[in-house]
């Protein structure tokens, strides 16, 4: 199997993907391709969403999501980043459908909204829960006394 | 009867001493449910780990009559609060406290279930058990160990047995 993924993906890839310099499995991608780049990595093998998470930068937040194979031990690392302010992207549920509770995880906890998501609530905090714990600019409530 | 007849009446230290004992319903009442708690299995986090050791044949919770975990709160006695209780898991814990049948009982089982614990300042962990429930024992730790539990329980078999010494809160 070939994995040196920027020599079989990269010319397939829209221009403005980047490749980060520290490893050779990690790139960036523009918010407005995300579709079109996933669906291209779910026809290569890319079938399995492992995992989305986010990243407060405070100038800007990085959404992370985990690709992997099921047929072989491919791994696959694509960034976006978003607006500080409105940070908003297109939901993967057409593509995979356990993207619907990944996404609602960050949006919970990071408040990164999701485009075509089907049922874009919070899961793991209650309801009428205020603010985004796990941004930088969250101050804890707690009940110490 | 009559005041003359009263000498052929027996003290009630003179029964008790030929065998005859004399007590209120309320007594013996108290005294069955002290000895058969029927705990509530309801684990929330590790310190329901060190309950299920306590049931183990190491420790013998059922040496005390305590060993019948029902499944159901409409059986039990005594909810066992092992664990940490979100703000999220919180309204499932009332509601399942007020499913259990009277008279009942509220053990917090460890840190987290008495005071909140090591995450007292996160946002989403209710500060200790006693903000939305009445508790009867506490229990600290992290966790307890299966002795300081069966501890607990005895501690609130005194408390039933002696109700007058404790006055419940009302919520």
């Amino acid at each position: 199997m070939n994995k040196n993924y920027k020599e079989m993906l990269d010319k397939h890839l829209p221009q403005d993907a980047v490749w980060t310099e520290e490893k050779d499995n990690e790139f960036y991608i523009k918010d407005q391709d995300i579709l079109e780049v996933f669906g291209f990595l779910k026809e290569q093998g890319f079938n399995f969403l492992a995992d989305i998470s986010a990243v407060d930068y405070k100038e800007y937040f990085e959404v992370v999501y985990q690709l992997c194979s099921f047929d072989d031990d491919r791994h696959l690392v694509v960034k976006i980043k978003l607006d500080y302010q409105n940070p908003q992207v297109q939901s993967l549920y057409s593509l995979w459908k356990t993207a619907d509770w990944l996404e609602r995880e960050v949006y919970d906890l990071m408040g990164i909204k999701f485009i075509n998501h089907p049922n874009l609530e919070r899961i793991l905090t209650w309801e009428g829960f205020e603010g985004y714990p796990l941004r930088k600019d969250f101050i804890s409530q707690g009940g110490r006394e | 009867m009559g005041v003359d007849k009263e000498k052929q009446y027996l003290s009630q230290n003179e029964l008790e001493e030929k065998g005859i004992l004399f007590t209120s319903i309320d007594k013996v009442l108290n005294w069955a449910r002290g000895w058969s708690l029927w705990p509530f299995q309801f684990g929330l986090a590790c310190c329901a780990i060190e309950m299920i050791c306590a049931v183990q044949a190491r420790y013998d919770l059922s040496r005390f009559g305590y060993e019948v975990f029902r499944n159901s709160p409409r059986q039990a006695d005594v909810m066992i609060v092992a664990g940490t209780v979100t703000h999220k898991m919180a309204p499932s814990v009332q509601r399942l406290y007020h499913q259990m049948a009277e008279p009942r009982w509220v053990i917090a089982l460890g840190n987290c279930a008495v005071s909140g614990g090591p995450f007292v300042d996160s946002y989403a962990v209710v500060a200790g058990v006693d903000k939305i429930l009445p508790v009867d024992v506490y229990i600290p730790g992290c966790p307890p160990r299966p002795e300081a539990l069966i501890h607990g329980m005895l501690q609130l078999k005194e408390k039933v047995n002696n109700p007058a010494k404790v006055r419940l809160r009302k919520i």
